[in-house]
């Protein structure tokens, strides 16, 4: 996948070449310009075409992938962001604040990894600590308090494993998210956009409904990390990933997620602003209002939600 | 060997010597699961003694047993079997067992995951990874679910899920208190997306308990880490937790190639969490009926 992303960009720098020498030296390249992209058109097909689950992978974590705050100027107007966990700091690798959807004020959540590497190790790679959490906590609270929405942005490796993250309790943030998001008396959509990583993703993705991009994966744990558990083989990701279901298209047949959301041609980083203007129609037809008026129904609807998901057989004794 | 089998009062310990080479450790602990870093894993004395493995004492099988598998020298708090912790907290002869004809399907199609079931309940005599029931300590009446870490390291899946759910759901609907003793190694993987899922039914399950006014202790024993610590075990509205448990969210060796630094000794351990405000006492396990029991009191709606 990532070889063919590299031959993709190596071919479009060759026909630029071509094309600026053709005005350098005003000699007439047009037969080898469109041989050229006429190669690249059908490389650029066949990118997308039988994707396996470890391209999907590795599509979802391209750095040029489109992120949370790529999305939100694209989708929503005036967005406001807002900081801190009010208990102990701010975690840049959760990003949040108030938003109109149209003419709908909306909280909008969501992990943000680095669009470069400076900025991936001040977003600590999209890996939330647990103020981030309760951060993201904290404003599903007020969106609960002024009734607004909640549209949370799921993309990230997995939680912070550090030992700071430790200290400061991980495992309780995600949980008290997991609990409290379950009594929202606000609509929440989650949507996946590139890498949904375990216990991290899911503390955002409590939700009425989960939706995922086409090439986006929502896993238990990276299949380089199930390879070494299971098999002690790192090696054998591409073989775990394929086992273990975790692209979209694998969720929605199991019914674990709700909704997939085309990307154009090559994936959501050769359109960002068609992939943004995809989720937002999709966002337009949930009907917010009434879900709003319903507010005290929504508890009870999500537990019957989560209730359901189980795989298992059931006799006596 | 054979005649040593008769001071143990669980035939499963019989597999567990058959299987084990080197004298004294029960490698099919270890050997599972999402967390094979996690050291102390019980002693099986060989035979009539064997060592501590925290304090080198010599230790007798028997005292060893009688004692609740706490070392007499260093009170090092070895892990006990689900069957063993109801005979230790339970009132003899009221606990009732619930759900017990739960068997996971294999959702993903994951190879050998059927047969991998199949071993462990030979291995270990259980049916999964957690024993759900009701019945009473010291009189009063609870729900209760014990995990075993002994069952493909405890790990939650869509069965431990399941059970867990209904026991808060029954505790909920019957007025009951409910108290979890965690002991897990994570998700269990070979059940993909359907365990991470767990994670968030089990603390719907929480949630509405805790609506409904319901008591909610959970016990954090050896090992409790992953999705079962992110989930139901630091939702209790007391949490309690045995001396030197180990206790997190990430694996240790995980955190440590994730991130690249060394983690300290002893950062997830029962101690550290009771020193960051994330549990609320160290219970020996000889005291733990007892404060059980106590709480249950008070906490009794006459
Ligand atoms: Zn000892």
């Amino acid at each position: 996948m990532l070889e063919r992303e590299k031959d993709i960009r190596e071919l479009k720098n060759k026909i630029e070449e071509l094309r600026r020498m053709a005005l350098e030296k005003n000699a007439d390249l047009t037969e080898e310009i469109n041989i050229l992209e006429a190669k690249l058109g059908k490389m650029e097909a066949e990118s997308i075409r039988n994707l396996s689950p470890m391209d999907k992978l590795a599509l979802s974590r391209l750095v040029e992938r489109p992120t949370t705050l790529d999305y939100i100027e694209k989708i929503f107007d005036g967005f406001i962001e807002l900081h801190g966990d009010r208990k102990f700091g701010d975690d840049p690798s959760i990003v949040g604040g108030i938003a109109r959807l149209g003419s709908l004020p909306v909280t909008v959540i969501g992990q943000q990894k680095g669009r470069d590497i400076k900025e991936n190790v001040r977003r600590n790679f999209g890996m939330p600590r647990p103020e981030g959490f309760r951060k993201a906590l904290r404003l599903m609270k007020q969106a609960e308090k002024f009734r607004r929405p909640v549209i949370c942005f799921v993309d990230t490796p997995g939680a912070d494993p550090g030992a700071g993250a430790e200290e400061r309790g991980q495992a309780e943030a995600i949980a008290r998210n997991l609990m409290e998001m379950i009594n929202l008396r606000v609509p929440v959509i989650s949507i996946v956009i590139g890498e949904g990583g375990s216990g991290g993703a899911l503390a955002l993705s409590v939700a009425d409904e989960i939706w995922m991009l086409e090439h986006s994966v929502y896993a238990i744990l990276s299949p380089e990390g199930f390879a070494s558990i299971l098999w002690k083989d790192a090696r054998r990701a591409q073989e775990a990933a394929l086992k273990m279901k975790i692209t979209a298209q694998d969720l929605l047949a199991m019914g674990l997620i709700d909704k997939i959301i085309p990307e154009p041609p090559g994936g959501a980083h050769r359109d960002p602003d068609r992939t943004a203007a995809a989720i937002k129609d999709c966002l337009l037809q949930v009907p917010f209002d009434s879900m709003l008026a319903q507010g005290e129904e929504l508890p009870g609807r999500r537990y019957e939600k989560y209730r359901k998901i189980g795989s298992f057989l059931e006799s006596d004794g | 060997m054979i005649r040593i089998h008769k001071v143990f009062k669980k035939p499963r310990y019989l597999v567990l010597q058959q299987n084990t080479s080197t004298a004294g450790r029960a490698s099919a602990q270890n050997q599972a699961a999402t967390q094979p870093q996690v050291h102390s894993s019980p002693v099986i004395p060989n035979g009539l003694w064997g060592k501590c493995e925290k304090c080198g004492t010599t230790i007798y099988t028997k005292d060893h047993i009688k004692n609740h598998k706490v070392c007499l020298n260093c009170g090092h708090h070895y892990r006990l079997g689900a069957r063993e912790r109801i005979e230790l907290i339970m009132d003899t002869g009221t606990f009732v067992e619930t759900d017990a004809g739960l068997t996971t399907l294999n959702p993903l199609a994951f190879e050998g995951y059927e047969q991998k079931l199949a071993a462990e309940r030979e291995k270990t005599g259980l049916k999964e990874a957690v024993v759900t029931g009701y019945g009473k300590i010291n009189g009063h009446n609870t729900v209760i679910a014990v995990m075993d870490s002994s069952f493909i390291m405890g790990s939650m899946g869509s069965v431990v899920g399941e059970k867990i759910t209904r026991a808060f759901e029954y505790a909920t609907a019957k007025k009951l208190p409910i108290i979890v003793f965690t002991a897990s190694g994570g998700a269990r993987m070979q059940e993909g997306m359907f365990s991470l899922m767990q994670m968030a039914k089990t603390s719907a399950a929480v949630a509405r308990h805790d609506q409904a006014g319901g008591l909610y202790i959970s016990v954090l024993t050896d090992p409790t880490t992953g999705g079962v610590t992110a989930s139901f075990a630091m939702l209790g509205d007391i949490i309690l937790a045995e001396p030197g448990a180990l206790i997190g969210f990430a694996g240790k060796r995980v955190g440590e190639q994730t991130i690249k630094q060394k983690l300290p000794d002893g950062f997830q351990r029962a101690e550290f969490l009771l020193e960051h405000g994330f549990i609320d006492q160290i219970v020996p396990r000889k005291n733990l009926k007892l404060t059980l029991s106590r709480l249950l009191r008070l906490h009794s709606r006459l």
